[in-house]
Order: C-alpha cells, then structure tokens, then sequence
C-alpha cells in the first residue's frame, strides 16, 4: 500500500536561545548557548534553560493568568507555525485540524504551586484553586491551544517522557496518513523548570547538571559532564499530506522519511543501547534507508556520565565506521534538556542544513570522553557538509520509551 | 465600609482576574456579566479572592448576590462591616 507523502511545511519554537526557527538557527551556528540561573522554590539558584518568548503576543493577559505555562507555550508555537506556514488559517476547516503535543509530563507545576498557595493559609483546601482540575488534565497543553485557535478537530497530549516531541510529529503523520486531519499541528512542549520536583528529582538520582559558568553546564560526551540541566521550550510543526502542501504552493522544509518508535522493557530510568540500536534501524527500515544514507545524527544525549555512553554504543552498533558521510551533532549542549519538547526543538535546529549545508556542533567538549568518541562527531564548531539530504533524530526517555523520527530533503 | 468602598474592593479583584477588561465605565446596577467578559469560573474566582483577600465567605447559595455592582455592595457590605466590627 502506498502511503500518503507527509511534509513539514511550518515551524514555531520557543527555545532558551532564540523564539525562531532563524534565531535558533543563529545562534546554534554562533555557538550561543541559552543557560541561566533561576530560583527554583525551594531549593534556591539552579541552572535552567528559560524562554523569553512574549506570551501576551498571542494570548490575552485572562489567558496566561488563567492558562499554564504549558498552555502558552503551545500557543505561541502553534501560532507561530501557522504564520510560518503561510497557510489561510482562517478559512481553514477547524475540524480538519489535529494537535498533536508531546510532552514529559503535565501538571506537576500547577500541583506545586497549589499546594505553595494553600501552605500560606494553613493548608486549608477551601483555597485550592478551581482551576487546579482544567490546569493539570493531561491534555491542558493542546486543549489550550485549541481553545485559542478555535480548532474543534482531535487536540490532544502524547505523554511519552523525553521522547515525546518526537512522538508528537510521528503520531501527527499517522493521523494524517489515515485522512483522520487535513493539517496537523504537532511536535512537543516542556514547561518544567516550573517545577522544583524534577530538579529535585535529578538531583536525587545525581543526574542534575552544576558548572560555575552557566553556558557551559550542558557538556554531552564531554569527559567532565555532569549531568543534565532542565529546560522549559517548545516546537511545534504544520504537517500536511505532500499534495495538500503543494496544491496549495506551501514551502516544504522536509519530508517525513520514516520513524521507529520501541521500549526498552528494563528499567524505569537506566537507558538499554540495544532496544536503541534496534529503534533506529527500525526508522531505517521504515524510511528505506540503510545507515549511511543519513547524514545527520543528532543525538539525544543529555550528559549523564552513563547515559551519553550508552546512546554512543547503539549509534556505533548501526553506524559503525562504514558511514563516512553521517555527521553527529546534539543540540542540548546549546539548550540543556528540553524534555518534551527535546526532539521536537533538536530537529528544527538542524532543518536549515538542508539548505545550507552546515552542521551544527556539539559544544561545551574541551575533552572529549574516549566512550563517546564517534566518528563524524561535530565538536565545539560548525562544519560544512558534503550533503546533507536525511537527518535522524534520536529522542528517548523514562521507562524506556525511544523514538528516532528521519526527515529527508524534499524532491518532487 | 461604606457601599462606594465595597464596589471598589470587588472592582479591584475584578481588575485582577480579567485584566484585559476596561472597568472605567462599569455600571453598578448592570449585571457584570452583560458588560464584561466574564465566565462562571470568573464568579468563582472573585468569591475565592473576597475570601483570601477579606476573610469573606459567600456560601453558593448566595452566589446571584454577586450579579451587579450594586448588589455586591448591598450584599458585601454588612459581611465587611461585621468582620470589622469583630477586629
């Protein structure tokens, strides 16, 4: 059977170093990282990734005061896509339209601040906010969205831990492929700096990043990495069947080539290379594809001593030393770790380098772990390429759930 | 507290939980809802900040009190006045 042709035609992001995809861009060829210190309740001055995206471009002030910050992410990225996409928006059939967002978790933040706001009245719950419920159901982040969009088609959350922006786009092209949507607005969100449990949490596990410099705290495959620094973004995509876009005279970033998506089945937190190394050649297999057509790797490492490791042995076990043309960069050295939105946001980073070639590194390496040091590892600054028509994006997460999405240049 | 005092304490919560509205002409003897944007959770909010901010309970039963400015005041005002009677 052959299946519908699915293309990207629209890009929204909010990153800690940049609102735009061109931005972003910017500053990931510039080697500008987006780390800061933020004063996380309870626990005092961590390192974070923060957005600076203008809430109230997109949103009444009762919106944001009512919303999430989850909500508002979305709806900026939703929002921004759209314009991207040159799409007539309006006149489009809002039932037609699907949102599709990946995320870590939701709800956390809401809970804490809750339960904050009613330790200043003794804990008494005639304080608890009626807007707890609305605020933590683990669709607010789409509902949201389709809420400010007035989009009455499926908007719903794909929870799937740190591999779910990816999940975001997959499901985006399935539900397109099934003619369930027209337009899909998809990829993922993270508002989790607002919680101190996953610092806490973290730093419990020993995985929470420190560095006196804060750009230079997210160091993956980086022999003095420490672990991983929380981030909040966002990216959301407009996917649209390929004759759609192009009945329409739409701009094509990328064609989605193939996806695998498998768990791990062993352990809550402790990453498992082969279930890895299978997920990925599970999206060459679904893209058609052998390793070496890709040319891009961009890597989900988040700088844990054991975890960078472990996702450099799957990349070498389908890799290898046969693939002189795949260059391997990763994107949370720049941002820390964006969590649901991680593979959603990675991906838009490294879609202009089907135009201009250009790789972006991985920085913050001054000495490179000999347990990651992979052939085609893109360090500290930007290479150009020979090609670049595939790119393959890694993003997995707790409880063992991969995903690898590969998005291909767009040919006719 | 005199009624012109109690208008201003819910007008001020007003303010707060729908900042986009203009509350410069709000007319107290029309229902707040007919002239500004506000939803049940909106009523919601201003009976929970009357009681974070005053120490005001409004029981639900009472809740169509809060209709109009002028009936704010006419129910609110005694509550404020009790409350400051017994501080």
């Amino acid at each position: 059977m052959k299946l519908p042709r699915i293309v990207i035609t629209g890009v929204g992001l909010t990153a800690p170093n940049g609102n735009s995809l061109a931005e972003f861009r910017a500053n990931l060829l510039g080697g500008v990282a987006g780390i800061e210190w933020l004063d996380v309740r309870y626990m005092g001055r961590l390192l974070a990734g923060v957005c600076h995206f203008d809430a109230l471009k997109h949103q009444k002030k009762k919106e944001v005061r009512v919303g999430t910050r989850a909500g508002s992410i979305s709806i900026w990225c939703a929002r921004e896509a759209l314009a991207d996409s040159g799409i007539a928006f309006d006149a489009f059939p809002k039932d037609r339209v699907g949102i599709y967002v990946g995320c870590t978790e939701h709800g956390n933040v809401e809970t804490e601040n809750e339960i904050f706001a009613i330790s200043k009245f003794a804990y008494d719950t005639k304080y608890w906010s009626h807007y707890h419920n609305p605020r933590t159901v683990a669709n607010n982040p789409a509902g949201e969205a389709s809420l400010n969009l007035g989009v009455t088609g499926p908007a719903y959350t794909i929870g799937a831990a740190c591999a779910a922006g990816n999940l975001g786009l997959i499901h985006a092209s399935q539900m397109l492929r099934l003619g369930e949507v027209d337009l899909a607005i998809c990829g993922g969100i993270s508002e989790s700096i607002h919680t101190f449990g996953i610092f806490a949490g973290f730093k419990s596990q020993g995985a929470l990043a420190t560095h006196e410099t804060p750009s230079k705290a997210s160091r993956p495959f980086d022999k003095a990495r420490n672990g991983i620094v929380v981030s909040e973004g966002g990216c959301l995509y407009t996917l649209e069947r390929l004759e759609d876009a192009q009945k329409r005279g739409a701009k094509i970033y990328a064609e989605i080539a193939g996806y695998g998506v498998n768990s791990d089945a062993s352990d809550y937190v402790l990453p498992n290379p082969v279930r890895q190394a299978e997920c990925v050649r599970k999206a060459l297999a679904n893209a058609g594809m052998d390793a070496s057509d890709i040319h891009i790797v961009n890597t989900h490492a988040t700088a844990t001593p054991l975890g960078d490791i472990q996702e450099c042995e799957a990349i070498r076990a389908v890799f290898g030393e046969g693939c002189p043309d795949t260059h391997i960069n990763n994107t949370k050295s720049f941002i820390g770790h964006c969590m649901g939105a991680a593979g959603a946001l990675e991906l838009a980073g490294n879609l202009p380098s089907f135009d201009d070639l250009v790789v972006h590194p991985t920085i913050n390496v001054d000495e490179l772990d000999p347990l990651c040091a992979l052939p085609g590892l893109v360090l500290n600054t930007p290479v150009k390429a020979g090609k670049v028509d595939a790119i393959l994006n890694n993003s997995f997460g707790m409880l063992g759930i991969n995903s690898t999405l590969i998005v291909k240049r767009f040919v006719s | 507290m005199t009624t012109e005092d109690c208008k201003k304490a819910v007008l001020d919560i007003i303010a707060d939980i729908a900042p986009d509205e203009d509350l410069s002409n709000v007319k107290s003897d029309v229902r707040l809802r007919d002239q500004l944007q506000l939803d049940s959770m909106d009523f919601l909010d201003i009976v929970m900040e009357l009681r974070k901010r005053h120490g005001i309970e409004v029981p639900e039963a009472d809740y169509l009190r809060l209709a109009s400015l002028d009936s704010c005041a006419e129910y609110l005002t005694p509550k404020f006045n009790a409350l400051s009677a017994k501080s």
